[in-house]
């Protein structure tokens, strides 16, 4: 990976056989009603979720660098038992839906697959030539390798948990696990006064639309009635105005706290490109100083916000 | 001078094909007035409009391209594919106040904001966009004429641009429209490398062409537009099938294809809020003490909210239902009442949507003939 990142598309790779195999054995041995994973989508460099429940759609299904979306979001309510392709932070959300008892362990298998890191279609749109780009749609031995690095998404940048931390089935070979998550960025951010973190959040926060992408997108955002939803009472305006939108993303930064598993899916889903993970990353690098908790990584943690300990740091509390 | 915009159009029927300036003659009755704009000359037009005129054009803004009002030519951006958002927002705000009130000693005092303001130009839009504004024509004039709306657009002169290399994801031919159609503009120019071809249909346009800015065309210039035009045409992806999808549609309406359809759906507003033509909205009231104001934002078929009742009952209660309405709106309700499909095939949809859920697949899978 490193220097250089294959765009490849070649559609029989390894893992996609793999887990075309391990779907129709699922489906066969009716050990699963459903198998959720990615599959070609109808624009070139795109993959998207698919639900296969007969044997001979296994051969639908898909893995390489574009499978990009967090499955576990719909696993929620579902009647039927599951099984899902789950990458690293994929997996991290189904822990975290069991522990909020959102998904029965039972219900969900979770086919995991080691993860190299998803690639970001806009920073390789800009780089691959477009004519030759449009081959991907018709020739599945489009391959072009491209020069540089940085073509991931920045989440997987500083991903510390690419493998599967929960898994029934394995498919691949398991990734080098890093130490720990970098936190470079939230440091810089830290570090900026006050009224420039204000400036920046509310520059940010100005471009929202109020789509709900990122909430609907999230796999922990899954409150049958979300607070900017309710109308009786109502708590926020529904327009774009300024504190408006930024109190629905405080707010949604908050409800994640300590639950956040930092699969960027809000990001990703984000038409206008406002820079979500900011908030969701300052809080997770503040649950992991003061808990040292990563959300998602055992189903026998407790969540820190969900539980107390009489050694828990109070300083937020005497020294304001 | 006051000049009326034709607002109800007959659209063509077929998959667009029409000759260039041919399909326009039908929409509007006039014949079509070609001149030459040297991109030298740009800056100056857009420096004169900009003095007079609130223009707004593509440029960029954050890290993306999005229809705003320019203070000066330097920022516009031509060379672009399309915006991310739809012009839409320039008639048609997020948020708009239709009245401010005040309470004070027993009295209340109404305040009800009028008139466009200045005159508008909507420039270097796309076809697809500038089409999708004869949609939003007919909803907010017909029956009942909406003020906000139609103060600003009757004030607002749309310069279109032609795609001349569309996006894989655009579909604008199989929806009616073409990517070098002048549907909805009053000019529409056609990149020619060093130089445009200046179509107006209207007289709004023709007014527009009176510019010194623009030159007599010649036959040369016209020849190498109507080669560019078959040319972008040609590029496009094959036309979705839609034989008698309006009437498939009805009898499908209670199909259970509907839930595989919409099963990937995530219920988020990204279709609809970046839709040239959804148009839906929610009235509230927004007040502090004893004054206030009611305004208007958008609001999406796509959230549970749009038709929950005050019983706490919600007709449409799954994403199926509301996917559907969205699906059943535009290819079907909008072309009975309004003549016209609630689609441009502007592609944004295709693009933006989170889980890549592509109309044109809904529309092939949905359409008569095909397999199910």
């Amino acid at each position: 990976m490193r220097g250089s990142t294959r765009v490849k598309q070649k559609m029989e790779n390894f893992t996609t056989k793999e887990i075309r195999d391990v779907a129709r054995k699922l489906l066969r041995e009716k050990r699963v009603e459903v198998v959720i994973g990615f599959e070609r989508g109808s624009l070139p460099l795109r993959r998207r979720p698919c639900f296969v429940r007969r044997e001979e759609d296994a051969d639908r299904l898909v893995w390489d660098g574009w499978c990009d979306n967090n499955l576990a979001t719909y696993l929620p309510k579902r009647k039927e038992k599951a099984a899902i392709v789950a990458k690293g932070c994929d997996s991290r959300a189904v822990v975290e839906l069991i522990k909020e008892k959102q998904v029965p362990r039972d219900q969900v298998l979770v086919i995991g697959v080691p993860c190299r890191g998803m690639l970001d279609r806009a920073q390789v749109e800009a780089s691959v030539d477009r004519a030759r780009m449009a081959q991907e749609g018709e020739c599945p031995d489009f391959e072009e390798t491209l020069r540089g690095k940085g073509f991931v998404h920045d989440c997987c940048k500083t991903c510390a948990h690419p493998n599967p931390v929960l898994y029934d089935v394995l498919v691949g070979e398991l990734c080098p696990e890093k130490t720990q998550d970098a936190f470079a960025d939230i440091e810089a951010f830290s570090a900026m006064k006050p009224e420039e973190r204000w400036a920046y959040l509310s520059k940010e926060v100005e471009k929202c639309i109020r789509c709900y992408g990122c909430r609907n997108a999230c796999p922990l955002c899954y409150c049958p009635e979300c607070f900017v939803d309710a109308s009786l009472p109502q708590w926020i305006g529904k327009s774009v105005d300024a504190s408006d939108a930024m109190i629905f993303h405080l707010m949604r930064a908050y409800h994640l706290a300590g639950r956040c598993v930092a699969c960027g899916a809000c990001e990703r889903a984000c038409p206008v490109g406002v820079d979500i993970g900011k908030l969701n990353r300052m809080l997770l690098k503040e649950v992991k100083d003061l808990f040292g908790y990563e959300a998602g990584l055992g189903l026998d943690e407790k969540s820190p916000l969900a539980t107390f300990r009489l050694d828990d740091p109070e300083s937020f509390i005497v020294n304001p | 001078m006051m000049i009326k915009i034709p607002l109800t159009p007959t659209l063509s029927p077929g998959f667009g094909g029409e000759g260039w300036g041919e399909g326009v003659k039908r929409w509007c009755g006039l014949p079509s007035i070609f001149k030459i704009l040297k991109k030298d000359r740009l800056p100056g037009l857009l420096e004169r409009l900009v003095r007079e005129k609130q223009v707004f054009a593509p440029m960029i803004k954050g890290e993306v391209i999005l229809i705003r009002e320019i203070d000066s030519p330097s920022q516009v951006i031509l060379e672009y594919r399309n915006a991310k958002e739809s012009p839409k927002s320039v008639l048609f705000p997020q948020r708009e106040t239709l009245f401010r009130y005040r309470a004070e000693k027993g009295k209340t005092e109404v305040d009800v904001p009028t008139g466009a303001g200045k005159a508008r130009v909507l420039f270097g839009i796309r076809p697809c966009d500038a089409r999708g504004l004869l949609l939003l024509d007919k909803v907010f004039s017909g029956g009942c004429s909406d003020p906000y709306y139609m103060d600003k657009r009757n004030s607002t002169v749309v310069v279109s641009l032609a795609c001349a290399d569309p996006n894989p994801s655009c579909f604008c031919l199989s929806m009616g429209g073409g990517p070098c159609s002048a549907e909805g503009s009053d000019l529409l120019l056609l990149d020619l490398e060093d130089r445009y071809i200046a179509e107006a249909v209207t007289e709004k346009g023709a007014a527009l062409l009176e510019d010194q800015a623009f030159e007599a065309s010649d036959e040369k210039s016209l020849c190498l537009g109507e080669k560019t035009r078959k040319q972008a045409e040609a590029s496009m992806q094959p036309a979705a099938k839609k034989e008698n999808l309006e009437e498939e549609l009805e009898r499908l309406f209670n199909d259970p294809v509907w839930k595989d359809l919409a099963e990937s759906c995530l219920g988020c507003g990204i279709c609809t809020y970046l839709c040239p033509t959804c148009h839906c909205f929610d009235l509230c009231d927004e007040s502090s003490g004893q004054a206030g104001e009611r305004i208007r934002v958008w609001d999406s078929c796509q959230f549970p909210l749009f038709t929950q009742q005050a019983s706490g009952f919600n007709p449409r209660p799954t994403a199926k239902e509301r996917f559907r309405q969205r699906i059943m709106h535009k290819l079907s309700y909008l072309p009975k009442t309004q003549s016209m499909t609630g689609c441009v095939g502007c592609g944004r949809c295709v693009t933006e949507c989170p889980v890549n859920l592509d109309i044109r697949e809904v529309i092939v899978s949905l359409s008569k003939g095909n397999e199910r």
